[in-house]
């Protein structure tokens, strides 16, 4: 049975001002399945917001794309705008980063989810009405203040109404953009409850994009980690936290304070490198603790290491002659 | 290795502008229309300042007839008195560009200050100060001037000043709202909390922001004050002893040119006061238009994104 | 350097924010109301302690940091620097202080003036201040600030731009020219909440160094984990109220109060199995206009009862650290 979602060998060029491109998202390939939740999480520059508005065909112009976004096995990038605009909002919804500050000030809430529905010609007047308070109600608001506009709403709030607004048709995929980044932690813990919920009820598929790791552990089954354009490991949560097979994910990790852990958090020396220039060897390599030879000189691949996981690090290759 | 970093992510190396110099030429240099612009003004300006030593002719020295026809010596013919038209052009471009650039500079001044003042104390100051600017944008600029100018007499101070003292609310609107928003700047309050006075915050932090702006307001006042001048001249408000283009304009008005059809003692200096004012507007707003960070935006657009033909697979995937 | 007395004292502050009334308001003599931000909290900093001053936005931490300084006004209470009283000093004889507590703010994109060298950042506060003699002198301290923030070889910095800076390179370039000075209190609003969290760890190991070398700061943060692991001591707030307080180990493995071990309770684990039972509270803080009579968490406690909501609970000791204290009638 195929996946709901499989991205192939995504990239994404950007032209600079000057000229030259950067090489923002470099061959991304991941799948999702219905039901499951997915973190895609890297720090800044990492390329993980490209990649989701890549697959959704929400990049500028000055973008240029290859590869594949399969949707229940048919590629929907393949005619480009035209065969994207179908699927956008009904099959693959969003959450944009800072949605809940790009709410149009002048128009109730109420009216903004049911555009929506409009646009899409899925209802109309009272009709999206009723859907509007239905879909309030699945996030947690009540129905009558969809009358209020936004600035009466608290920020938890406009975000559960940006979700709200990604559900009004009903997709299987949700995309969500650092949902939770602007949210105090106790808001951040209705959400990320709000958003297990959601999937649970409608079966939604949710590719969480973040630079947040503990939320990724706590809400998600599997994470792939991005690093300079690529996806250096991907696999089950824990065991990604458990038993890393890429140093930038067991160096992540150490990075990351946490509540009950024992020693202090660590810093990880250097900068990502720049994506305009082409690369050579590993991409982390000049910030890895275990870098050698190779890795100056070879970019290792995506391997596969059983159990759903792969990892892309020369570390990982059993040497010639061992079983 | 080098330690120096480009923020991961930056997609345009946009570089702050960092002297005063250096962005003016930037612009100047980037924008096609303030390079000719640029180079409009620039000419007006070098032919303006030379005129004694590189005028053809003397500027009261009747050298043919009457509005005589432009001719080989004189392209631009000559105008009721004689005398040679280019002569005239060169030395009522001086008297414009003095009268433009003095004029600007009292407004600048005054409404550099109360911008300042304004936008940086807030409060009870800035309601009087915005009040004061209020009412002088209320008022009619020309009229007024040419009633003081009536009443006061006309001398070149006098017009300098009139004009000035009408001009300045555009600038103290434009410096009020962007000390307003330096003030909030986080390197401003820490410059404070770190125990600087108000002095040195306006001097080190406040003024280096909001100079290229206010060289960019500057420029496109001197093509307001240069239109200012020209109208008074026109009316015949301007000093009587100056010539400027617009009293050329309004000698060949008052003195039956068009009525003699000497097109060549209006339409030149009409279309020079036109090019003045045209160049210094496309230098000031190329000025502007580079200063606004905001029109760089370029995220969701209508059209839509490219897409490459896949040519074969890259790495393996899982 | 003066040591009688603590290094800085906080006793019942108050700040209050009036609300703009309007033309019509006022005319209507509509009652003035106020944000009472910081509504009376104590709380003391030794030298060479990091305090973290955690909470939810609109608890008013952030207020807190900055009336310390006195950058805000406290409508009364007592501040006391090295024995000082501050509170109402003017700012003439509040200048000389200034040079020995320093803030640094959360955006590190903000913080620098974007003409300035690193050079002349950093040398900015000593010319203020009149300090680091000559030319050679205040270069001299420049280069040696940037040592101690780790930002080496200083040369390679010195004549930067913010720009050419990576976000934790510029926070470490406001550190510099805040301890440029020799201060001995350093008040971090957030400041690490900006950076990639691989730079955060460094940022922070930083601070904790120079706490290390007699530095008291004074640290906010909304991050419990950032606490949990930097501070000595952690005091929490909730609507301009210090509800908990104590060593910081004290407060996350034992907290007393219930608005404490909800928040700790919710905050997001590293390791995916250790997905503890997240008690979430219903809503949001309220404003701090309309303040709830008696406990002010008594509407969202989970387990208040009816004196809760005529009873205001001072702190209290409870727990087990040492100056572990807590604000609730049904703590200890």
């Amino acid at each position: 049975m195929s996946s709901l979602l499989e991205v192939e060998e995504l990239n994404v060029w950007f032209d600079l001002p000057h000229g030259g491109t950067l090489h923002a998202v470099q061959g991304v390939s991941f799948t999702l399945d219905r039901g499951e939740r997915l973190g895609l999480v890297g720090e800044s520059g990492c390329g993980k917001s490209t990649t989701v508005l890549g697959l959704l065909g929400l990049l500028p112009p000055s973008a240029e794309l290859s590869g594949r976004v399969l949707l229940d096995g048919v590629d929907i990038l393949a005619g480009g705008e035209e065969s994207v605009r179908p699927h956008r909002w009904v099959d693959l919804a969003i959450v944009f980063q800072g949605a809940m500050n790009a709410l149009n000030p002048v128009q109730t809430v109420q009216a903004q989810i049911a555009e929506a529905l409009e646009v899409h010609g899925l209802a109309s007047g009272r009709a999206a009405r009723a859907r509007v308070g239905e879909l309030l109600e699945s996030v947690g608001i009540p129905r009558e203040r969809g009358e209020r506009y936004p600035h009466e709403f608290s920020g938890g709030m406009r975000q559960r109404a940006a979700i709200a607004m990604a559900l009004a048709c009903n997709p299987s995929v949700l995309v969500a953009d650092e949902p939770t980044t602007a949210l105090d932690v106790m808001v951040q813990a209705q959400i990320l409850e709000l958003l297990d919920a959601l999937c649970r009820d409608f079966g939604l598929a949710l590719l969480l994009v973040t630079h947040d790791l503990p939320v990724v552990a706590q809400l998600c089954d599997r994470s792939a980690v991005m690093y300079a354009g690529e996806i250096v490991e991907h696999g089950p949560v824990d065991a990604l936290f458990h038993d890393p097979r890429h140093p930038y994910t067991r160096l992540l990790f150490a990075a990351t304070p946490d509540l009950h852990a024992n020693g202090a958090p660590v810093s990880i020396p250097g900068a990502p490198p720049r994506l305009d220039r082409p690369l050579v060897g590993c991409p982390f390599h000049e910030r890895c603790d275990r870098a050698f030879g190779r890795c100056t000189l070879e970019r290792p691949l995506l391997r596969g290491l059983g159990g759903e996981r792969a990892a892309a690090c020369h570390l990982n290759d059993v040497p010639a002659g061992v079983v | 290795m080098s330690m120096v970093f480009q923020e991961p992510g930056l997609l345009s190396g946009t570089q702050p502008i960092r002297t005063l110099r250096g962005s003016l030429w930037k612009v100047i240099r980037g924008q096609p229309s303030a390079t000719i612009g640029a180079f409009i003004l620039g000419s007006f300006i070098v032919l303006a300042l030379l005129a004694p030593w590189v005028a053809p002719y003397g500027l009261h020295e009747q050298v043919g007839p009457v509005y005589g026809h432009p001719s080989w010596s004189h392209p631009l013919g000559l105008d009721d008195g004689g005398v040679d038209m280019v002569t005239l052009l060169m030395w009522g471009a001086r008297i414009s560009l003095v009268v433009g650039f003095a004029a600007t500079f009292v407004s600048i001044v005054i409404g550099g200050t109360v911008g300042l003042l304004s936008g940086y104390l807030g409060g009870k100051t800035d309601s009087v100060l915005m009040r004061i600017t209020d009412y002088f944008l209320a008022i009619p600029d020309v009229p007024l001037m040419i009633v003081v100018a009536a009443i006061w007499g006309p001398s070149l101070t006098h017009i300098i000043i009139v004009i000035g003292v009408l001009l300045w609310t555009g600038t103290a609107r434009v410096v009020r709202a962007q000390v307003k928003s330096i003030r909030e700047r986080v390197y401003v309050k820490r410059a404070r909390s770190l125990g600087a006075g108000n002095v040195r915050i306006v001097v080190r932090h406040v003024l280096p922001q909001i100079a290229p702006l206010l060289i960019a307001n500057t420029v496109l006042t001197i093509a307001v004050a240069i239109f200012d001048e020209t109208a008074l001249a026109f009316l015949g408000l301007g000093d009587p002893s100056r010539i400027s283009l617009g009293k050329v304009i309004e000698n060949a008005f008052q003195r039956t040119a068009i009525t003699s059809g000497a097109w060549w003692a209006i339409v030149p200096p009409g279309a020079a006061v036109a090019l003045l004012i045209l160049s210094c507007s496309m230098i000031g707003r190329a000025m502007e238009d580079a200063l606004n960070p905001r029109l760089k935006a370029a995220h969701l657009s209508a059209r839509s994104f490219r897409l490459r033909p896949l040519v074969g697979r890259g790495k393996d995937a899982v | 350097m003066s040591s009688n007395g603590r290094l800085l004292e906080v006793d019942d502050l108050v700040v209050h924010y009036p609300i703009p009334r309007g033309l019509f308001g006022s005319a209507a003599r509509r009652p003035q109301q106020v944000v009472r931000a910081v509504d009376g909290i104590s709380f003391s900093l030794e030298r060479g302690e990091l305090l973290a001053l955690v909470g939810e936005s609109g608890c008013g931490k952030t207020t807190t940091a900055q009336t310390v300084l006195r950058l805000v006004e406290p409508v009364s209470g007592r501040i006391a620097f090295d024995g000082t009283d501050i509170t109402t000093l003017p700012n003439r004889a509040l200048r000389p202080l200034r040079k020995r507590m320093q803030i640094i703010y959360q955006d590190p994109y903000e913080s620098l003036d974007p003409r300035l060298s690193v050079r002349a950042t950093i040398e900015e506060p000593l010319l203020i201040h009149h300090a680091g003699g000559s030319k050679r002198e205040r270069a001299e301290l420049a280069r040696d600030a940037l040592e101690r923030v780790e930002l080496t070889p200083p040369e390679l910095f010195l004549g930067r731009y913010p720009h050419e800076l990576s976000g934790g390179q510029r926070q470490r370039v406001a550190i510099a020219a805040s301890i440029v000075l020799g201060p001995e209190l350093l008040v971090a609003d957030e400041p690490v909440s900006m950076l990639d969290v691989s730079v955060r760890a460094g940022v922070l190991a930083l601070l904790d160094r120079l706490r290390k070398g007699g530095l008291g700061i004074l640290m906010i943060t909304h991050d419990l984990s950032t606490a949990a692991r930097f501070a000595d001591r952690i005091a929490v707030m909730y609507l301009g109220r210090i509800v908990e307080e104590g060593p910081a180990a004290s407060i996350v493995d034992d907290p007393q109060h219930p608005y404490t071990k909800a928040l700790l309770s919710v905050v997001p684990r590293r390791d995916p199995r250790e997905r503890s039972r997240p008690q979430i509270l219903k809503g949001e803080a309220p404003d701090a206009v309309r303040i709830p009579p008696g406990c002010r968490f008594h509407p969202r406690c989970p387990v208040a009862i009816p004196d809760c909501r005529e009873i205001d609970p001072a702190l209290e000791p409870a727990g087990s650290g040492h100056g572990h204290r807590a604000a609730c009638i049904l703590a200890g």
